[in-house]
């Protein structure tokens, strides 16, 4: 009966939480659709709590109370710019919670193993389960293909975990962004993978603590190490890529625990942060194997001489070029986001809309370092999701644009993506702001960006530089817009 | 040789087809001159100036055509004068072949040889003979000042103590010679101009001569001015369509137009229709160069001036070259001096008529009683062709049929085999795997299935949404963590406490957060 009501409720649960992953098509049904997933987590825990050989739960209650009270402390502070952060962090602890778990699925089946008959009658809740599997007539398969998914959850939580944890370092500025390895590169992850299958061989054999442990070090390693070799402007797939990590890992916890909803929602979070992955690296039209495997794709020559200046304008030649424009696209990027400029953008674009003169935003699908990000600052500052639009949906009007203003942008505005076939980022997908009669490019100094390559577009003759803070920039571009 | 210039019989003609300079010219050449009595003297060169270059002074036309051997000219003979040439002499002047087929075959008839100059075929070499681009450039030029003397205010916008003055905004339609000069003109003058022309390429030379060349908006190419030695081709109907749409956009803001569109052999395309001089301000001033082929105006009446009942002035003349004749015949001797250069390749006075000679074979219209018009293509092309820009095939609708079958059929293929692959695996796995293992992998494999199908339609902009929830939803490992933590040692128990905790906060984090940013997507 127990039993009953518990599938039951997991059977709804799920198919929340696939309404809830669907109605993100759409900026109004989303809305909904957090409810939907709200409803059935709520349901999957207390449908837990409520089932079978269920003990503490006054325990689980609290510590859920308490681990919610911390969360909606932190998703209520957090700043909008510091989000990827915030999504990284978390999926860390997803990665972590799953090494436990897997730890606590080992450390039961070594106890139910040791004990006897009489012993095994009386154990309740989860090491019950495992008595089943003891008592099955197929016991020996059972307990081995236990053992492998238990492995496989430790080993794809510890990834998660370390990797989470490098990336948002890497977001929060506190781990250097920039591509790097150790010595050995390649060949040091290899290896800690050739260690963990091994160790596979020997766990499933022995089913030997140990072994777990050395698995967990070894998937640690590869972890940090993946991470860290990925560079800081590939940072939107890395996290997306996690995501469908830390997926992967409840879906192998749940095997190794018998549970079907654990698998159905670790399936779906698995292979939904996978195609994420995949769309963001087709939008840079980068391979998805050559991201994972850290950084860029060795080029095939030098890259073309930029040659000419940057040239400099204040903000009052902004301000008069922005008073004669009829068209006016605004490029955001992540310098927006470091420099909490989306309200000053926000603002100019209501000045400049109530001139009547046509401002849209231009958002390349790689723009900032989350899928999403531009929209979701833009969003933030209130602006009106209508004129923001999509890498191609904008291309095309460019070269009947007046005015493009590139905030905080770099690579995705780089022309040598066309022109250079020898760039670093050769074939990649960009917005082709230069065809515009006027470029402003509101950056704080002549470095390259985040992919380290230099930018033609800012030598271009129709491009002017305008440095200096993005936020402070535009806030004194404001009361001379009239 | 004697070579001997006569006076223009055309009415209004003031040019004259030798200089007292371009005489002491020939006279290196070894060739002797002799000029018709009066024949500079419209042009500023009288007589005495002649007589002191050595040129002997004839009273009469018959005079000079008895004792030339070649006669040079500006405008072609009409009938009655080619009559009165001897037979076998050299004529070189205008001639216009392609419209004046009798006139050629009566030359022919004559045993002349006539060398006309709008003939000579535009390479580089013959420039310095091309009379045409020289006259062109005259009537350019002419054309501006024309303008500027009917059109009642300055070129050049001035802020003065008695008020401000707007530039004046000049359109100028086809950037040949002529129109580029215009260009220059009244660009040098201080106007804002325009220049327009079917030929893309020549958008650099108008943008070098200081005008902004007027896009239009019309994907077809244009046919390269290159296939027709650099003179513009008919367009198409179409073309023709979005041109006039142009203009007539730019009509009211437009001040002095200029048109100076031919196309060779035909008569001029009408580009200038009557709405648009409708259009325009009174006081504005079109000069039409094409005047003498019909004219690219409707209201152009050749050879004259006309003032619409809206205050346009529309110039007709024909003869802006000869309206600035010493300029004109200067120039125009200088050419003729150049292709008699070509002619004496020897300069010992000796013409030798090369017909092998790509300049002079294109020149030459009759010679020893044969017509020669028209000419065999010069072996040198004209001007480059230019690269032709790479264009991506158009499919036929079958190849496209082939195509898409073909995609189709290896998209078939490769989910077939995917599938064959997999379904394989999934049997071996059920093989060996126990049945309770299946029942969840099945559920695992619909699961991812399920997954892949609902994100693919997740909209651009919610992907840091779709993110969030889903990692908020990761933390369904709680259910894990909940399963243990009742059973077991107290290191099971802490680990899966720890465990609950952590879910804990991803579950609300997540959804807070996710909750935050949908409320911010927001509708103007």
């Amino acid at each position: 009966m127990e039993f009953g009501f518990t599938t039951a409720a997991y059977v709804v649960a799920a198919v929340l939480f696939i309404l809830s992953l669907g109605g993100l098509s759409g900026q109004e049904s989303a809305k909904r659709a957090v409810w939907y997933g709200i409803v059935g987590m709520a349901l999957a825990v207390a449908a837990t709590l409520y089932g079978p050989g269920m003990g503490l739960w006054w325990l689980s209650a609290l510590l859920i109370a308490g681990g919610g009270a911390i969360g909606w402390v932190v998703a209520q502070r957090v700043q909008m710019t510091e989000m990827p952060q915030l999504v990284a962090a978390m999926h860390s602890l997803v990665g972590l919670a799953a090494v436990f778990i897997g730890y606590n699925t080992h450390i039961e089946l070594v106890h139910v193993q040791g004990m006897d008959e009489a012993a095994r009658a009386v154990v309740t809740g989860f090491a019950q389960t495992l008595v089943h599997k003891l008592e099955d007539p197929q016991a020996g398969a059972l307990i081995s293909i236990l053992r492998v998914e238990t492995f496989l959850g430790v080993f794809i939580g510890a990834v998660t975990f370390t990797g989470s944890v490098i990336a948002f370092g890497k977001l929060a500025g506190r781990v250097d962004g920039k591509a790097k390895k150790l010595p050995g590169g390649h060949l040091l992850n290899a290896t800690a993978a050739i260690i963990s299958v091994v160790l596979l061989v020997v766990y499933l054999q022995s089913g030997a603590t140990l072994a777990l442990i050395g698995m967990t070090l070894a998937a640690l390693f590869i972890g940090y190490h993946l991470i860290m070799g990925i560079g800081g402007a590939d940072m939107p797939v890395v996290v997306s890529m996690l995501n469908s990590y830390s997926g992967w890992a409840a879906a192998a916890i749940g095997f190794s625990l018998s549970n079907d909803l654990l698998i159905v929602v670790g399936a779906l979070v698995g292979s939904s942060g996978a195609i994420l992955s995949y769309i963001m690296c087709k939008a840079m039209n980068r391979s998805f194997i050559s991201v994972i495997l850290g950084g860029f794709g060795g080029t095939t020559g030098p890259a073309m001489e930029v040659t000419g200046e940057q040239i400099a304008i204040d903000a009052e030649g902004v301000a008069a070029a922005l008073n004669d424009a009829d068209s006016i696209i605004i490029i955001p990027g992540y310098g927006m986001a470091v420099a909490q400029a989306q309200q000053s953008v926000s603002e100019l674009t209501r000045k400049l809309r109530a001139k009547g003169k046509t401002v849209r935003f231009a958002i390349h699908p790689v723009a900032g370092r989350l899928p999403g990000h531009m929209n979701v600052l833009l969003a933030e500052a209130k602006v009106p999701y209508d004129i923001v639009l999509e890498m191609d949906e904008i291309n095309e009007d460019f070269p009947e644009t007046d005015v493009a203003i590139v905030i905080g942008s770099n690579d995705i505005v780089n022309p040598a993506a066309q022109e250079d076939p020898n760039s670093p980022i050769a074939g990649m997908p960009v917005l082709e702001c230069w065809k515009a009669k006027q470029v402003f490019v509101s950056k704080r100094g002549q470095g390259t960006g985040y992919s380290g390559i230099e930018n033609p577009l800012f030598y271009k003759e129709n491009t002017r530089m305008f440095y200096g803070d993005a936020k402070k920039s535009l806030d004194s571009l404001l009361p001379m817009i009239d | 040789m004697k070579i001997g210039a006569l006076t223009e019989v055309f009415p209004g003609e003031n040019r004259v087809a030798m200089t007292p300079d371009s005489a002491t010219q020939l006279a290196k050449l070894g060739h002797s001159s002799v000029i018709q009595s009066g024949a500079g003297a419209k042009a500023g060169f009288s007589d005495a100036a002649y007589a002191a270059a050595g040129v002997e002074v004839l009273p009469d036309a018959a005079a000079v055509i008895a004792a030339a051997d070649v006669i040079v000219k500006v405008r072609g003979p009409d009938a009655a004068e080619l009559a009165t040439l001897g037979d076998g002499q050299t004529l070189i002047s205008f001639f216009w072949p392609a419209q004046n087929a009798e006139l050629l075959e009566a030359a022919a008839k004559k045993n002349l040889t006539v060398v006309a100059m709008d003939m000579v075929p535009r390479i580089s070499r013959a420039q310095k003979m091309d009379a045409l681009s020289s006259m062109a450039n005259i009537a350019g030029y002419r054309a501006v000042i024309e303008a500027g003397a009917n059109f009642g205010r300055f070129f050049t916008g001035q802020v003065t103590a008695a008020g401000k003055v707007p530039p004046a905004k000049v359109l100028v339609v086809g950037a040949g010679v002529a129109g580029l000069a215009a260009v220059g003109t009244a660009t040098s003058l201080g106007a804002i101009v325009h220049a327009f022309d079917v030929r893309p390429e020549v958008a650099e030379q108008i943008e070098s001569m200081g005008a902004s060349f007027v896009f239009l908006d019309f994907a077809e190419q244009q046919t390269d001015g290159a296939a027709t030695g650099g003179y513009a081709a008919p367009s198409s109907p179409e073309f023709r369509e979005a041109q006039l749409k142009k203009f007539r956009e730019l009509a009211p803001e437009m001040d002095i137009v200029i048109t100076t569109a031919l196309i060779p052999g035909r008569p001029a395309p009408k580009l200038w229709t009557e709405d648009m001089v409708r259009m325009m301000k009174p006081g504005s001033v079109i000069v039409d160069l094409a005047a003498e082929r019909g004219g690219n105006c409707d209201l152009t009446v050749p050879d004259q001036k006309i003032v619409t009942d809206n205050g346009v002035t529309v110039v007709g003349y024909t003869d802006f070259p000869s309206r600035m004749a010493a300029q004109a015949s200067t120039l125009y001797s200088t050419n003729i001096r150049h292709m008699l250069t070509d002619l004496t390749p020897k300069k010992d006075g000796v013409i030798q008529h090369n017909m092998e000679d790509d300049v002079i074979r294109g020149a030459t219209v009759a010679h020893v009683g044969a017509v020669t018009y028209p000419p065999p293509p010069p072996k040198v092309a004209a001007i480059a062709v230019q690269k032709p820009k790479e264009k991506a095939k158009e499919l036929t609708p079958e190849e496209r049929r082939a195509q898409e079958v073909a995609a189709f059929r290896s998209q078939t293929r490769s989910q077939v085999g995917m599938l064959a692959i997999g379904g394989g695996l999934m049997l071996l796995a059920g093989f060996y795997a126990p049945s309770s293992f299946m029942s969840h992998f099945i559920v695992f494999v619909l699961a991812v299935f399920v997954g892949f199908q609902v994100i693919w339609n997740v909209s651009h902009s919610l992907h840091t949404p779709l993110m969030a929830v889903t990692n908020a939803i990761s933390s369904i490992i709680i259910l894990g963590a909940l399963m243990q933590i009742g059973s077991g040692s107290f290191l099971v128990i802490l680990l899966a406490a720890l465990s609950v905790f952590m879910a804990g906060i991803n579950i609300f984090g997540g959804f807070m957060v996710t909750r935050r940013m949908l409320a911010m997507f927001q509708k103007s």
